[in-house]
């Protein structure tokens, strides 16, 4: 079943559920110095490998850029 | 430059210089500023936006001598890949995440956690913006955020409106330092309330008063340093000055000036002139 979520304020459809992993390496994201959090709750690196991406779930990948 | 420091070495206030200038290194060197545990030697802390390429950041960082630098959470681009940022700071630094483009205490606390989780620091710049043309601080949110955040074992430093009131609510929320505004971010200005600082250092003189945002030239900085600030955080002022490693220099210079100025006690102001020469004895 198609799952639609919501990236970074983007809408993107996978074909299942995948893992917080797995979401990465399809939209070919870095995996180091970067922070996920899965409908406003941050999910810790060592949780990437088994948390699922449903419908409906709202995903933010963040990195660091340059500020003051 | 080099030629001229060579020629007051060797020339008539040699000997000043060489044996009183190292224990005067020695006194400024021994000034060093604490915070939340860790010890500083410089008290400037530089941001690492606006940079025309990061070779000019790197160069600036160098010059400056800071030994903190801050950076800013943002959304990882679906759609290129990006460098590696972090790469292009010195390991040695000390890195402040900020909370900039927060609006409410809510969206400040998730950014916090994030920048935790993938630098595995406590350390926090909280900002809590109230609005975009200003990028004037909500205090009211800052000081919400702060009393989550501090209970959550951050360690964190807030960007505020320069009001001693919200400063001691802000210390009292476990703050270990508090950073107020000289004048709107990116702005230029200069410390345009000195009265606010200098009211900020007198009540409170065991806090640990960083000023944030608003300098334009070194004189702005000396100036926040001679009121009796700690340390300062600037970021526009170095990366928009046509020579930013120059400018990082002079900055370093400023603060260091300013601080020993601070540390000096400066004379009494008067309204008239007061002799410097003998006025007594004087040829007729």
């Amino acid at each position: 079943m198609s799952v639609r979520i919501l990236i970074n304020g983007e809408k993107k459809d996978l074909p299942g559920s995948i893992s917080v992993s797995d979401l990465l390496d399809r939209f070919e994201l870095p995996s180091q110095r970067v922070a996920i959090e899965l409908n406003k709750t941050v999910i810790r690196k060592s949780n990437w490998a088994e948390t699922l991406v449903n419908d409906g779930d709202r995903i933010e990948v963040v990195h660091f850029v340059g500020g003051g | 430059m080099r030629n001229a420091d060579l020629n007051i070495s060797f020339g008539p206030h040699f000997l000043y210089f060489a044996f009183f200038a190292p224990l005067r290194e020695n006194h400024r060197m021994s000034d060093t500023f604490s915070l939340a545990g860790k010890t500083f030697s410089s008290r400037l802390i530089i941001g690492t936006g606006k940079y025309r390429s990061y070779q000019e950041m790197r160069a600036s960082h160098a010059a400056s001598g800071a030994e903190m630098v801050t950076v800013a959470v943002n959304r990882v681009p679906l759609d290129r890949k990006t460098e590696s940022f972090l790469d292009y700071l010195d390991p040695k630094m000390q890195i402040l995440p900020n909370t900039a483009g927060c609006y409410d205490a809510d969206h400040a606390i998730r950014t916090a956690r994030l920048a935790r989780e993938a630098l595995e620091t406590d350390w926090l710049k909280l900002e809590v913006i109230g609005d975009k043309v200003t990028l004037l601080p909500d205090n009211e949110q800052t000081l919400e955020a702060a009393k989550v955040l501090v209970k959550e074992g951050f360690i964190v430093l807030p960007y505020f409106t320069d009001d001693l009131i919200m400063a001691k609510k802000l210390l009292d929320a476990g703050c270990p330092a508090v950073m107020p505004l000289a004048a709107p971010i990116g702005s230029g200005m200069g410390v345009q309330n000195p009265s606010n600082l200098k009211i900020m250092r007198e009540q409170l003189p065991d806090a640990t008063i960083i000023v944030d945002a608003g300098v334009g030239v070194p004189s702005d900085a000396a100036i926040a340093m001679e009121l009796g600030a700690d340390a300062i955080l600037m970021n526009t002022a170095i990366a928009e000055a046509r020579d930013s490693a120059r400018m990082a220099t002079a900055m370093k210079l400023a603060v260091e000036a300013g601080r020993l100025g601070y540390l000096s006690g400066r004379m009494p102001k008067r309204l008239y002139a007061s002799a410097s020469s003998p006025i007594e004895g004087a040829i007729k």
